[in-house]
């Protein structure tokens, strides 16, 4: 089948305001009257709060107010324990105490400056044990043994016991992630704006999430969902960060807002925004698993633990997609997983690009490499050995090869030889001194989508207006992944028209239901399905009318290139605006508001087993680095990725997927880590957190691999995760060979590499 | 708070304008003139989102006092979209849509602006030079890669035009 704009490099329909500097990001926003608002944070990780000295703030010239959590009309409580502003006691540095309203930012920020608190400090949890001690200090009373709100999964499949006692040799290993910090460009910003005698409210602002964002504000308001609309601005990036600090500010600008009658805005600091938002969780693996001589997997039993942090909304489900993938995508008979999160005093782990995998990617990939060594094995020849294959069931059970591809083993074949990993690592292997070259393999397999995390149903509503022009509107949000250039391509494919008429406006929660988060790499797939069943709809009742008039069946018609004719005389059509114009003339509505549900995943969720996603999508990297061992030095040189992605609806951004996936993932691997000391965070500017640079970034490669897969629009499926989990993996992984040492944490930075030597070293002696 | 009186060139206009003494040229821009084209994204210097040429040369907007561009010719992204005008975009501004070069677009603008002054003193730069050029810029959605592309696309359109940079 050949295609105008499926499968093509089509220029992104958003871009022209974006290279202009129109576009209107939640800082950019101006309205009359509006007020300004700093929020205070807590000075201690874990503390009651015994007085909240606000005088002196009130009065510096222009500080209108300073709120705390009394002020709260309605719920103060947010999903997962956050607060609006905290009242009883602080649970990490990054918890909002009070609320400096003012005349203008100047004002905020000395009134912010102003406000004293006085705190009761409280023993600290710092660290995953901490929490877990036995007499551990109590951080939610809801939780008295620190365990998350919901975050225990498991997965048995087979017998563990009866697999270990047939293996030949048992190995265990410890893997440990380190905090993450999105590092989004643009700091968050939301602007509140009541309206019609106080009675709506409409917010604005980075927001990724708008409709739980509209829930949490109408909460804290104690207010009807239809009270608040949410509108979102054009999102200076997100990575999944964009949302519980974006529900705590709305809901803080909502509050202030209703008070003084006038617009709030609150624009963080980079300072700010890395104290108060979410970050990609710590996560420890312990795996033990069961070898065969030949190199067989029989059995594999794995406890794991996300650091979650002071509040914690995503653990819970960051963890059900962890206890999926733990095992990685190899086939095995026996799997035990044990999932758990613990809350601690520091700040908290969210949704990051992943949701759980990069960490997971690092542990068990670095566990295969370590695996093959013990077992004498090459790397690729083990993983071939083991690897899921058409006829193979994953870990929950899913049968491969019919519906759902299992490219996985020719990708690794394809990487390996387009790397000459094998010529490589051979001659890597015989280098001596200071400085040295690794090249290192990892892959993965991604469930697509929600699964069963949550109901992945969406909606999306296409309207025709009267000249032929075309408005588009989803429920899932642009973070600059391309989304609306997607769904349009999709929408004009279907529907036979030029892609410039389409216009697809922001999410606004008054326009769209609640067709949930734009997450889990569902924007393509999922809304681009609801795309695609809207789309349909309304070409369908087109064809029924040029049926009508051009006295032909509606099957024996096309619609292509703006013209609809007969399948069988090309010349007997009618032009797309004639018959819109015609449409409206007899009263045939050309809008549709089409809904995809694919209903609750068919899963059994006390051991995991059953349909756990629609498909997968898989992955295969290879790193090629240089390590100073003198100096702890590590250079990614190169990084090579081969993603499966179904059909690329669009290529320039697919490949923009897979290279911005490579930076992020080499940030992960060897540059960043977010440093808390005593609960408190240290590296709160992007002068102390370093993300690469230009400079920094290796040579790229990306090879776009193509599945024949059913379910997305399309065949599309998921990539935008997908193209950042793997690196780190394939970094530890080459950064093995180099240094001939294995690191089991990340980053790979000099301090570690150096520490590695020097503990080696101290082993040697 | 003290006030000064700032005259300056912006866009090629000479504007005047009485602000707080401590006010950054950033705030100078977005505040005062609603030029919101220009953006912060960590105000000390080290992500390149507020970047703006001051005489000719990039700067972080966000380390200058507005008493520092007393009597200097700034351009924003603003400017650089009205200055030319027979089309509708400058090279660089469409050789970054033609190269898929933006997501999110907040790091564009001073990505723009650098790559701009970089093409000014060097018509034929290399991958490396276009790196450095830009590395004071920060890019969290893309990798740069294409990035780099687009400014080796303009570099090559801009050849072909002969004279184009105002
Ligand atoms: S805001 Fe000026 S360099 Fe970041
Ligand atoms: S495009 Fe998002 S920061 Fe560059």
């Amino acid at each position: 089948m050949s295609f105008k704009y499926i499968n093509k490099k089509i220029n992104k329909i958003d871009l022209q305001e974006k290279v202009t500097g129109k576009a209107e990001y939640g800082a950019d926003l101006e309205f009359e009257n509006m007020l300004y608002a700093c929020t205070v944070y807590s000075e201690y990780p874990h503390a009651e709060i015994v007085e909240i000295n606000t005088a002196e703030a009130e009065a510096v010239a222009g500080v209108l107010a300073v709120l705390t959590a009394e002020d709260v009309p309605g719920e103060n409580q947010l999903f997962g324990h956050f607060r609006v502003l905290t009242g009883d006691k602080v649970r990490y540095p990054g918890d909002g105490v009070a609320l400096v309203v003012a005349e203008n930012r100047q004002a905020a920020w000395e009134g912010q400056q102003a406000v004293s608190v006085e705190y009761n400090p409280l023993p600290v949890v710092e660290t995953i044990d901490d929490a877990l001690a036995e007499d551990a200090p109590v951080i939610h009373a809801e939780h008295p043994d620190n365990v998350a709100l919901n975050s225990r999964h498991n997965l048995r499949k087979g017998d563990v016991k009866k697999g270990m006692a047939e293996a030949d040799k048992i190995i265990e290993r410890t893997y440990q992630t380190q905090f993450v910090e999105h590092a989004y460009l643009e700091p968050e910003a939301v602007v509140a704006v009541p309206d019609y005698g106080g009675e709506r409210m409409t917010v604005y602002g980075s927001i990724q999430n708008p409709f739980y964002v509209r829930d949490h504000t109408a909460g804290a308001l104690g207010w009807a969902l239809n009270q608040v609309t949410i509108e979102q601005s054009v999102i200076g990036g997100t990575f999944g960060g964009k949302d519980e600090v974006a529900s705590r500010l709305s809901a803080r600008a909502a509050v202030a807002a209703q008070k003084f009658n006038r617009p709030v805005k609150i624009v963080l600091s980079r300072e700010e925004s890395m104290l108060e938002s979410s970050k990609r969780h710590p996560y420890r693996f312990n795996y033990k698993v069961g070898l065969k001589e030949d190199g067989e997997i029989v059995a594999m039993e794995t406890e794991v633990i996300a650091q979650s942090g002071g509040y914690n909304k995503q653990s819970q489900f960051t963890n059900w997609r962890c206890v999926i993938h733990t095992t990685g995508p190899y086939a095995l008979d026996h799997i035990k997983t044990s999932v758990k999160g613990v809350y601690t005093n520091t700040i908290y782990g969210g949704a990051m690009r992943g949701f759980s995998s990069p960490q997971n990617i690092f542990a068990i990939e670095s566990l295969m490499d370590e695996l093959a060594e013990e077992m004498d094995m090459d790397p690729v020849e083990f993983r071939l050995k083991n690897v899921l294959r058409p006829g193979d069931t994953t870990p929950s059970s899913q049968p491969l090869g019919e519906e759902i591809p299992a490219p996985l083993a020719e990708m690794i074949e394809e990487v390996v030889e387009k790397t000459d990993f094998h010529q490589k690592r051979e001659k890597y292997s015989q280098q001596e001194g200071e400085i040295c070259k690794g090249i290192g393999l990892a892959v993965s397999f991604r469930g697509a989508g929600l699964g069963g995390e949550a109901l992945d149903a969406t909606g999306a509503l296409l309207s025709i207006q009267g000249d032929g022009s075309v408005n588009l509107i989803t429920g899932l949000s642009e973070n600059g992944q391309g989304l609306k250039t997607a769904h349009a391509q999709i929408a004009a494919e279907t529907l036979g028209i030029d892609i410039g008429r389409i216009n697809y406006p922001n999410v606004n929660t008054a326009i769209i239901p609640d067709g949930g988060p734009t997450v889990a790499s569902r924007g393509a797939m999922i809304g681009g399905r609801a795309v695609k069943m809207a789309a349909d709809k309304v070409k369908k009742k087109m064809l029924d009318l040029a049926g009508e008039l051009l006295e032909e069946k509606p099957e024996n018609l096309l619609l292509e290139n703006e013209r609809i004719f007969k399948k069988d005389n090309i010349e007997q059509g009618i032009s797309y605006e004639k018959l819109v114009q015609e449409a409206k003339a007899v009263g045939v509505l050309l809008t549709e508001l089409a809904w995809f549900n694919p209903g609750p995943a068919r899963l059994n969720h006390d051991n995991n087993q059953g349909e756990a996603f629609p498909t997968y999508a898989w992955a295969a990297v290879v790193a090629e680095v240089l390590v100073d061992q003198g100096t702890g030095m590590v250079e990614v040189e190169k990084l090579t990725a081969a993603h499966d992605v179904g059909t690329a609806i669009n290529i320039d951004a697919v490949l923009g997927q897979i290279y911005g996936g490579i930076a992020m993932g080499q940030g992960m691997g060897v540059l960043e880590e977010v440093v808390t000391e005593e609960g408190k965070v240290e590296t709160l500017n992007l002068d102390e957190y370093l993300i690469p640079t230009a400079l920094d970034v290796p040579e790229m490669e990306a090879i776009i691999v193509e599945t024949a897969d059913e379910y997305g629009p399309y065949g599309a499926k998921s990539l935008g995760e997908a193209a950042c989990e793997v690196h780190p993996a394939a970094i530890a992984n080459a950064v093995a060979q180099a240094s001939g040492r294995r690191l089991r944490e990340l980053p790979c930075n000099l301090e570690r590499v150096k520490l590695g030597r020097m503990l080696s070293r101290k082993d040697g002696k | 708070m003290k006030e000064i009186e700032v005259n300056l060139t912006i866009n090629h206009k000479k504007v005047s304008r009485t602000v707080p003494a401590n006010w950054r040229l950033l705030d100078l821009l977005r505040e005062g003139f609603s030029l919101t084209g220009c953006k912060e994204g960590c105000g000390v210097g080290e992500c390149g989102a507020c970047t703006v040429l001051l005489a000719g040369e990039p700067v972080n907007s966000c380390l200058v006092l507005v008493g520092q561009a007393e009597g200097k010719e700034v351009l924003t992204i603003e400017g650089l979209t009205a200055a030319n005008k027979e089309e509708e975009l400058h090279p660089l501004q469409q050789a970054f849509i033609e190269k898929g070069a933006i997501q999110c677009g907040y790091c564009t603008p001073g990505m723009v602006l650098s790559s701009l002054a970089l093409l000014r003193r060097n018509a034929e730069p290399g991958v490396k030079e276009i790196k450095e050029a830009i590395s004071g810029n920060l890019c969290r959605c893309t990798g740069y890669k294409q990035i780099v592309e687009a400014v080796q696309l303009a570099a090559d359109w801009l050849k072909e035009d002969g004279d184009y940079i105002e």
